[in-house]
């Protein structure tokens, strides 16, 4: 009852959350039930690559709460993508145990191969998994807090705080390039073998994981939403649209930046943790700045301040993205910019501002 | 022998830091009848005075309205007493207890001073009703605002501040369709909602028809008693209206007051005869 709520007002989100579940009962069933012969059948290749689509437009989610209702042009989301990811990669480490090549029961691999002769402190309790589940959002949370509490306190705002968010992923992504820092430095965390005890190989793991990535979606949208939907929503939204006129009304301005950027920033920890068993690997990379900036496009393409918008806006740019890198790889960043350009020139407010847009013609000629 | 008295101080256990005293914000305090000091302040801009030794008194409950030719310092003056300023020298106290000069924006405005500004500023993509509702008076802290809800006797004031603007049919409008005067009496509506003991209004009439402006100037008379309200304004007619010969005028000039008293008084002044037709 109180989901439907949510969703009272909000067309869009009914119709994608909505589809989101029937592929979420159909996808596993095509898979396990329908034989490999059969045109209809589902390879489990193609659902581990759409629970990382999902994984991925929950973080489009999160991005465009900040960028879309609050007007904080985030270019360091894939920071906490990332730092999410790396804390369920560091459990997915320990949780091999002596099955590494050295066979080392304490040490992952790397340590063994750099001659650590123990555990790092900030490697103690990833072993256990309630611990990596809190880190998975504390770690992200409290970067952003602290990014957000210096930030927003001392009223930056606009291209300044897009330029240190892309600094602050860029420094983090150069520390993590290092072995020092005791993460594996450019090969990352790798190897994975299984998850609560349940091996990543198997068809079964990874359909459990496309599930739960969808789940992970449909919460984070319902929270989001939720959220929007309360006063809170509509002060964000006077402060997007004239920040200093909400201070004269007396709204601590800063105060609202920080906790929304904080949530946001937990909840691309969460995408991250569940994109890293999917794709078996986390290494810097995913802090280069460009992914953070990828990330804004796909909310750009599927329209701001709609939410439902950044989903289609990732699963658009994804599936285009594993499309041409596999056909055309070397136009793929052309195709990019491309689409990018093309966008902000014909489509202002996205795709779902564009059906918005044919909709609303149809009903003015009826 | 230092270091033991110093020592003692720590131990004494009677010793209360002053950074261990809870800040309290102090109550508003107008038993002297003045709601708002300013005294002795001067704030320059690279070298320019745009505020010149200014001291101004207003009244609790009063009407005043202030004039002055362009860039006689009358938008700074407001960003002073709002915060948004902070002057090079001089005092601010809204009553006698709470230091203006201490206090940041959000602060200054919970504490009871509403602004509305030249350009009407409302939240275009928001309706008039939650624009109403966002300028309520309420608690504002992020997790009060996430769980708000309107009561009765809210919804109740909102409903009735949205017929005294005139706005009841545009409710669900988005604020941004509404027309020039439509939207300054939103603003002023808006300002009504956040129960300020002092509104400061920056040229209300701007942009009115005569119909407007009569119906303004009747809805700011009618709101001086309960709250303050200090009015800036180019228009003479308006302020002559506003005025009428019971209320005080002051003439800025300069960043600092030029006259100050009944507006019949005030246009025979020599001084601000000569600034405003420039002998």
């Amino acid at each position: 009852m109180g989901l439907l709520n949510i969703l009272k007002n909000d067309r869009g989100g009914q119709i994608m959350l909505g589809v989101l579940l029937v592929i979420t009962i159909l996808v596993p069933l095509l898979n396990l039930l329908v034989p490999e012969s059969n045109p209809l059948h589902v390879p489990t290749y193609t659902v581990t690559l759409m629970g990382k689509y999902l994984t991925l437009a929950l973080l489009a989610v999160a991005v465009d709460l900040v960028w879309g209702y609050l007007g904080i042009l985030t270019l360091g989301h894939g920071a906490f993508f990332a730092l999410g990811g790396y804390a369920m990669g560091m459990y997915l480490m320990r949780q091999i145990g002596d099955r590494g090549v050295y066979g080392n029961p304490e040490l992952p691999d790397f340590m063994v191969f750099l001659n650590w002769q123990e555990l790092p402190w900030f490697w103690q309790g990833f072993d256990q998994f309630w611990f990596a589940a809190i880190m998975i959002m504390l770690v992200p949370g409290v970067l952003a807090f602290v990014f957000g509490w210096l930030a927003f306190r001392s009223r930056v705002s606009g291209v300044y705080l897009s330029i240190i968010t892309q600094a602050m992923t860029y420094a983090l992504m150069l520390a993590f390039y290092r072995n020092e820092m005791g993460f594996g430095g450019n090969n990352g965390l790798t190897d994975f073998k299984d998850l609560l005890g349940f091996s990543l190989q198997e068809d079964s793991t990874r359909i459990t994981l496309f599930v739960l990535s969808a789940v992970a979606l449909a919460a984070g949208y319902l929270l989001c939403r939720h959220i929007m939907n309360s006063r809170l929503g509509r002060v964000c939204i006077a402060v997007r649209d004239s920040e200093s006129r909400a201070r004269f009304m007396g709204y601590r301005v800063e105060n609202v930046k920080l906790w929304i950027f904080v949530i946001s920033a937990m909840l691309a920890g969460i995408a991250g943790a569940l994109y890293v068993p999917q794709v078996g690997i986390i290494n810097p990379n995913e802090f280069s700045p460009i992914n953070s900036i990828e990330i804004v496009v796909w909310v750009a393409v599927g329209g701001r301040a709609t939410l439902y918008g950044a989903v289609i806006g990732a699963l658009l740019i994804n599936y285009a993205k594993t499309y041409f890198t596999a056909e055309l790889p070397e136009i793929w960043l052309f195709a990019l910019g491309g689409i990018f350009v093309l966008v902000t020139l014909l489509l202002p407010k996205g795709v779902t501002g564009f059906i918005d847009k044919l909709q609303q013609r149809k009903e003015a000629q009826a | 022998m230092s270091i033991i008295t110093a020592l003692e101080h720590v131990v004494d256990r009677e010793h209360v830091y002053p950074f261990l005293v809870p800040k309290q914000a102090p109550t508003l305090d107008v038993s002297h009848k003045v709601l708002l000091y300013l005294e002795g302040i001067s704030v320059s801009f690279d070298g320019f005075k745009a505020i010149n030794d200014l001291n101004l008194y207003i009244n609790d409950g009063e009407l005043r309205c202030i004039i002055g030719p362009n860039g006689a310092g009358k938008t700074t003056m407001m960003d002073i007493i709002t915060g948004k300023t902070r002057p090079d020298c001089g005092s601010a106290w809204f009553g006698q207890t709470i230091d203006l000069l201490a206090m940041d924006e959000p602060a200054i405005a919970q504490a009871g001073i509403g602004r509305k500004f030249q350009k009407p500023t409302v939240f275009e993509e928001l309706s008039v009703w939650e624009n109403l509702e966002l300028a309520m008076a309420d608690d504002r802290d992020v997790w009060s605002i996430f769980n708000a809800r309107l009561n009765s006797e809210q919804s109740s004031m909102l409903l009735e501040t949205i017929e005294l603007i005139g706005l009841q049919e545009n409710a669900k409008m988005p604020a941004g369709r509404l027309s020039h005067g439509q939207k300054q009496w939103l603003e002023i509506g808006m300002l009504l909602m956040q129960k300020p003991r002092l509104l400061l209004v920056d040229e209300p009439v701007a942009g009115m028809t005569h119909q407007e402006m009569d119906r303004t100037a009747e809805l700011l008379i009618s709101l001086a008693g309960r709250h303050s309200v200090v009015v800036v304004e180019h228009d003479m007619d308006f302020v002559r209206n506003l005025a009428g010969d019971d209320r005080t005028v002051t003439v800025l000039h300069q960043g600092s007051v030029l006259s100050e008293g009944r507006m019949s008084k005030v246009q025979q002044d020599p001084k601000v005869v000569e600034v405003y037709l420039g002998e």
